[in-house]
């Protein structure tokens, strides 16, 4: 029994690893806050990890199957600057026309009300995982190394951001944006459930974040359930040796699209929430380049390997988790922000080179060149 | 088997095909022109010289990028790399303003290099640490604002100066292109980068040392893109925030349209000396039609993959 835990925490080691780290840090931060362990630091919390945390699970499912998806922060991008057209919740709905080449189209009414959001949502939603399917189609039946593959769907993608939202701008509804950025309390309060969150059974959890309890659903609906799937184990056996997996039979042209497929799915997800956060949509292409590039980061940090084949996009969620606190700390200690990025780098570089230590215990020098 | 017949090698099938889309984009850039304004300036030599002065410095960037991805690795550091020795070298000032920049540019190389060649870190994550460093270093060093600093005469002379009405930059930038191509296919160096980027297993069971070859590769990389810094310096006659930021995925799509393989091994320098003019005439072409921000993205991805489905797909996966 003791050997069986014992096993599972070695096979695991990335990730108990990074849940560790990121307990002491969150419980070091929130001791150090004058209002820590509130409901109200949580929530804020909680919605600057989201778009992060979302992205940081997009790249993780192409980094299972050895692929890289350096178009998660433009997609993430380009469904926010559609939300900012489909989640306005106007009453009576929303004219929708395209103005190209002075050509003026019609294209009918956008519904209003709640049926109109739900809409929006699902809209958007599809729209990431549209991209990330066309991502997958030109990685699988173009046979495009991902990498360059999707770094030019990507200029894609916040090129059409672009046309959408030259500047920033846009509305959501303002109780979509309440609803969904603040305690479970507020919530129901919002979308009149549980008599308006008043319920006595309610009480205890009505502290609880929203943006936690999506991260929660999201990961346990879509990915455990993906992950044992035929094709989940698929995306890892692609990931740690594809010839191999192509002779076992699995469907390795499916597992791949299905990975930057459900990429796509994530990283929309953040961009819906990053639209619902900030009540605009805005094609900033700085901010998409950083969500990138943090969400590699934060899937190194959360224990999967950049080769393929180990990890999981749990351990990526508290990888960005841990990201985020780090940053969190630098209010806290009032660290002149000139020295933030300094700060950032050095503690990404020492995080990435302490789990490279191993190279020194490996007696045998071509076991390096895996 | 087309390329066979057609007496192509592999390699030489990308070169040829960007060289005859280059031809087309010039070609479609002169009918807009014509149509539109009745002039073909695209057509007139000095304004392809100066269109390729300012290409020299994403050439020069992606020579040293090339050396990187031939050994199967990538050197995300560059923006800030460029923009420290820029910002450096203007700081110094003197005679010492260039040394000084391209000793910032070796010594990230240097730092890359040992991360990626004995720490065994992915080089895509390693670099972004740098890349996150040299940025927070030079934020703490301008204290966030604009630089006042101004680059050297020598510098300025370098960059924005032309003999024989042809622009300095352009001669650096040969230079470059020659040294590279020396090495490449003159020097065991050159042999062994391309041995590491087919097996680096296989380089080292040979006798190859194959961590100091990586280490070298990440140097050339980071003095490429600190010469390009200190040029950008002089041409625009000062450092700023985010001067290379324009300058790390244009570099990797030049030196892939170029024919060479992202997972190292195969390339020719040739190539990305194309992939270089050809994403230069193309931005240039657009901003002569005002296409707007969006539709360059647009154009500049479909380009790639396009160009990419023509002749830089994989094999596929049967054992």
């Amino acid at each position: 029994m003791l050997d069986d835990v014992a096993i599972k925490v070695r096979q695991n080691v990335g990730i108990v690893t990074v849940v560790l780290l990121f307990s002491i840090l969150y419980v070091l931060y929130n001791l150090a806050h004058p209002k820590g362990f509130s409901s109200a630091v949580l929530v804020q919390n909680g919605n600057e990890i989201f778009a992060l945390a979302m992205v940081a699970m997009a790249q993780t499912v192409p980094v299972l199957a050895s692929g890289l998806d350096l178009s998660v922060g433009a997609v993430m991008t380009m469904v926010g600057c559609f939300a900012s057209y489909l989640l306005t919740g106007a009453v009576g709905g929303t004219p929708l026309h395209l103005d190209i080449f002075g050509l003026h189209l019609a294209l009918g009414t956008f519904p209003g009300g709640i049926n109109g959001i739900l809409l929006g949502i699902v809209l958007c939603l599809a729209i990431g995982t549209t991209a990330g399917f066309i991502n997958g189609c030109i990685v699988v039946y173009g046979r495009i190394q991902p990498i360059i593959a999707t770094l030019a769907t990507g200029a894609v993608y916040i090129g059409i951001a672009l046309f959408l939202r030259p500047t920033p701008g846009g509305k959501i509804d303002e109780d979509l944006n309440w609803a969904l950025t603040n305690s479970l309390g507020d919530f129901a309060a919002t979308v009149h459930i549980f008599d308006d969150g008043a319920a006595g059974w309610f009480a205890p959890v009505a502290w609880v974040p929203v943006p936690f309890v999506l991260l929660a659903l999201i990961a346990l609906l879509v990915w455990v359930p993906f992950r044992r799937s035929v094709l989940g184990r698929a995306v890892y056996a692609v990931g740690s040796a594809e010839g191999a997996a192509y002779m076992s039979g699995l469907p390795i042209d499916r597992a791949k699209i299905a990975a930057f497929t459900l990429a796509g799915f994530f990283a929309g997800c953040g961009g819906l929430f990053l639209a619902i956060q900030t009540s605009s949509g805005n094609a900033d292409i700085p901010q998409a380049g950083a969500y990138t590039l943090n969400s590699i980061a934060s899937v190194v940090i959360g224990g999967t390997s950049l080769l393929g084949g180990t990890g999981s996009a749990i351990g990526s969620i508290f990888g960005a988790m841990v990201l985020r606190v780090i940053s969190f700390f630098f209010r806290i200690f009032d660290i002149a922000p000139l020295l933030q990025p300094l700060f950032e780098g050095l503690i990404l570089l020492a995080a990435v080179s302490i789990g490279a230590l191993g190279v020194l215990r490996v007696k045998n020098t071509l076991e390096l060149f895996r | 088997m087309t390329s066979a017949s057609l007496g192509l090698s592999r390699d030489d099938r990308p070169i040829l095909i960007s060289a005859l889309f280059i031809l087309v984009i010039l070609a479609a850039g002169t009918a807009y022109t014509v149509a539109r304004f009745g002039s073909a300036p695209l057509l007139s030599p000095t304004y392809l010289l100066q269109q390729l002065q300012i290409g020299a410095f994403l050439g020069i960037v992606a020579a040293g990028m090339m050396i990187v991805i031939l050994i199967g690795q990538i050197d995300l550091s560059v923006p800030w790399t460029l923009a420290a020795a820029a910002m450096m070298a203007t700081s110094i000032g003197g005679p010492f303003a260039i040394p000084v920049g391209l000793g910032i540019g070796l010594l990230v190389g240097l730092v890359n290099g040992v991360g990626v060649a004995y720490l065994r870190v992915p080089s895509m994550i390693f670099t972004l640490g740098v890349n996150a460093v040299m940025r927070g270093l030079m934020v703490a060093h301008t204290g966030g604002y604009a630089p006042q600093t101004a680059a050297t005469d020598l510098m300025r002379t370098l960059a924005a100066d032309r003999t024989l009405g042809i622009p300095h930059a352009l001669f650096v930038w040969a230079a470059v292109s020659v040294l590279v191509v020396a090495m490449l296919q003159r020097t065991a160096l050159g042999r062994y980068i391309y041995a590491i980027g087919n097996k680096e297993a296989a380089a080292y069971l040979a006798g190859v040392d194959t961590r100091r070859v990586t280490v070298i590769c990440f140097v050339i990389c980071g003095g490429a893109a600190a010469l390009a810094g200190v040029l950008l310096a002089g041409y625009s006659t000062k450092a700023y925030q985010g001067m290379g930021d324009a300058y790390l995925l244009p570099a990797i799509a030049a030196v892939v349209i170029g024919g060479t393989n992202i997972l190292g091994g195969r390339g020719c320098y040739l190539g990305t000396l194309i992939g270089v003019v050809l994403i230069v005439l193309l931005n240039s072409v657009l901003s002569i039609m005002e296409m707007p921000e969006a539709g360059r993205q647009v154009i500049y991805g479909l380009v790639i993959i396009l160009m990419l489905l023509v002749y830089g797909r994989g094999e596929r996966v049967v054992s």
